[in-house]
């Protein structure tokens, strides 16, 4: 396999390399259950590289197709990067490394299985965001679901199990909406390509349209159930609180597809005709942060308080969706790496604090004896807070402030900037009142021991990391290190990263690049047969400017 | 034919979400297959069935040219989405009978998990449970 030709296949192997990798641990099974941590994790470095790449090649704005079978375009099933794709494949890849690395404290011990589980996750995540045909979009959710029920069940305890049910069966149900919504699509429009049913949703006859937008609303519903927008969103914070914590930090990434499908199918397939739907999703927007906001001032324990910020980030992503602008869709594509990375990074924290305090106490805001390395947890609790509430210096500021920026314009501007900010002070308050608790009150309330909690037995989450509590966390500390070293990165590249948001949201604007790329894209010549030698054509030709 | 099929889909379609709605996991598991199959004949019928055809040809008078076949690419898809909704019944399925090992009765919701693991509330949810069970094999028969 010569350079061109692997470059052409640059968009499958974002799918490729985890399904294969995951299929091989599996093989493996316990046999070399020591191989399949690095295997895994030399895997996921391999994505962070082909990630990084297709950034760099769509960077200039162009849109890589890559053509599965190499069936032409409205046949086959198409695969195409634009800027989002591959900024989404990036931020993936970055929280995978940090669940692998914080899965090496204790889960992965207990649960060799994780690794390959991990892997097929993130099969499903990343063909999600690479696929440009609806109903492969479809089957890439359920990829990523099935493969997220076993993450959550790893957790194994009572109350992940109960919230499991609840999680199966929700997006069960949204699943036969899609495959509904999907099937009515074809049935009026004879295409799942979303590049084809973008032109033929917009040359749709008169007497179809109610079909084709009621087809348009199932899709909504459905994505809306993964985004956790707010009638929909109710199994979040017990399926979220209920799993340990390095899947909970992956699950970080998960709402965001439902955010992405509707970023997409909306921009693309919809096009011109979903703008209606704009202050409909500000208001649903606006509503599940506004309700996420007050969830999390009542939250007991830090794993619900992050779960109702990542329901308040993508309540805060579908206001920007909402809004419609390309400033307002470039400001939800800076906001979304800060919001993923922070949120898992809370996650780990919560559990780090679990393996600090004890099963008791475990990441409850409640006064305890003091907890092993109280400082540096300590401070690294102050630097993940003062992220996600969006204060300076870091990365959610920066954020916050492009977000506010982007809406100025819009009618609903007043509104929006009020639920934000008031959603960010309620951040503030929660996170505040929580790093009180947890760790200046324990200096003086040092009586109350952690075994001799009423609750304890109650809370057996992490029962297993309680033996070990006393143990240095390196691998979630590394982790929630990298996800600050990227919140970081974030900050310090703001100026360039917000004008190549900029571009994104312009380019998610005006889709019509991304509808030629899918189907101007060429399938590759036959090979040619000369003299008994088999000679390869040229690399993949569709390469477009 | 044609209203026979769509009422079928509407009827089952009806009687999984009624189940669906109900707090226990058979009943929920058993509403989301008959949803499923609701699902599998929907996309089925966007291949607009005909009636009194011969297979896959449109119609027999004429040429048997590719343009005249039936569509074959609902039958994909509806292969592709039984295969997922088996998978996803059996994933159920499994889960459902650990949340009934581990929480002594098959309620979905509703109820703590902590305050009825007593010996007492185990008896009778088990009892009502047996009897879900029975009424939904009766149904199936």
């Amino acid at each position: 396999m010569n350079a061109g030709s692997l470059t052409a296949q640059l968009p499958m192997l974002p799918v490729a390399i985890p399904l294969l990798t995951g299929a091989i641990l599996v093989l493996l099974g316990r046999r070399a259950s020591a191989a399949a941590g690095p295997i895994g994790f030399a895997a996921l470095l391999a994505l962070l590289a082909c990630a990084g790449a297709l950034c760099a090649r769509t960077a200039d704005g162009s849109v890589l197709a890559y053509l599965a079978g190499n069936w032409p375009a409205p046949f086959g099933i198409a695969l195409a990067v634009d800027r989002l794709g591959a900024a989404m494949l990036l931020v993936t890849s970055v929280v995978a490394i940090a669940c692998q690395l914080a899965a090496a404290d204790g889960l992965a011990q207990r649960r060799p299985r994780f690794f390959a589980l991990l892997q097929f996750q993130v099969t499903g995540l990343n063909g999600a965001f690479l696929t440009a045909d609806l109903f492969n979009l479809f089957v890439f959710f359920e990829v990523l679901l099935i493969a997220s029920y076993a993450l959550l069940l790893l957790a194994d305890d009572r109350a992940a199990v109960r919230a499991g049910v609840h999680y199966v069966v929700v997006n069960l149900f949204g699943s036969a909406l899609f495959l509904m919504a999907a099937a009515l699509l074809y049935g009026v429009l004879g295409t799942l390509n979303m590049a084809d049913l973008a032109l033929r949703v917009a040359s749709v006859a008169p007497a179809d349209r109610a079909l084709v937008e009621a087809a348009g609303l199932m899709l909504l519903v459905a994505f809306g159930i993964k985004a956790a927008a707010l009638p929909l969103g109710f199994w979040l914070p017990a399926t979220y609180g209920a799993a340990t914590a390095p899947v909970a930090a992956l699950f970080a990434v998960m709402t965001k597809v439902g955010i992405y499908a509707i970023l997409r199918v909306g921009t693309l397939v919809f096009g011109g005709t979903a703008a209606g739907l704009g202050p409909l999703l500000v208001a649903v927007g606006l509503a599940t942060l506004g309700f996420a906001a007050f969830a999390g001032l009542a939250a007991r324990d830090l794993r619900s308080l992050a779960a109702w910020m990542i329901a308040g980030s993508a309540g805060t992503l579908l206001t920007l969706v909402g809004v419609g602008t390309p400033a307002s869709l470039g400001a939800a594509l800076f906001y979304l790496p800060h919001a993923t990375f922070a949120a898992a990074a809370l996650m780990l924290l919560a559990g780090l604090l679990t393996a600090a305090r004890g099963p008791g106490l475990a990441d409850r805001f409640e006064a305890g004896a003091r907890p092993a390395g109280a400082v540096l947890l300590g401070t690294v609790f102050v630097i993940c807070s003062v992220a996600s509430a969006g204060l300076p210096p870091f990365s959610g500021f920066v954020a916050k402030v492009i977000l506010l920026d982007s809406v100025a314009t819009a009618p609903a501007a007043v509104a929006v900037w009020t639920v934000v900010l008031a959603a960010s002070l309620a951040w503030v308050v929660a996170l505040s009142r929580a790093g009180s608790r947890v760790f200046w009150k324990s200096a003086t309330n040092a009586d109350g021991s952690p075994g001799a909690d009423p609750a304890a037995p109650r809370r057996g989450r992490d029962g297993a990391l309680a033996e070990a509590r006393h143990d240095p966390q390196h691998g979630t500390l590394s982790a929630v290190v990298l996800l600050a070293a990227a919140g970081v990165l974030i900050v310090v590249f703001a100026t360039p990263l917000a004008a190549h948001f900029g571009r994104a949201g312009l380019q998610l604007a005006a889709p019509d690049d991304y509808r030629e790329a899918v189907l101007g894209q060429v399938p590759v010549r036959r090979l040619v047969v000369e003299d008994g030698a088999v000679v390869a054509p040229s690399a993949m030709s569709g390469e477009r400017r | 034919m044609v209203l026979l099929f769509a009422s079928g889909i509407g009827l089952l379609t009806a009687t999984g979400l009624w189940l669906m709605l109900r707090a226990r996991s058979f009943d929920l598991v058993l509403g989301l297959t008959l949803l499923s199959y609701a699902v599998n004949l929907f996309v089925l019928a966007m291949a607009r069935a005909s009636v009194d055809a011969a297979p896959l040809l449109r119609d027999p008078r004429l040429a048997p040219t590719l343009e005249h076949y039936a569509d074959p690419l609902p039958q994909a898809l509806v292969l592709t989405a039984i295969v997922i909704s088996f998978a996803m019944t059996a994933v159920l399925l499994a889960l459902a009978v650990r949340s009934r090992a581990e929480q002594g009765d098959d309620h979905v919701d509703g109820r703590d998990g902590d305050g009825h693991s007593d010996s007492s509330g185990s008896i009778d949810s088990t009892g009502s449970g047996d009897a879900g069970d029975r009424r939904a094999d009766r149904g199936r028969r």
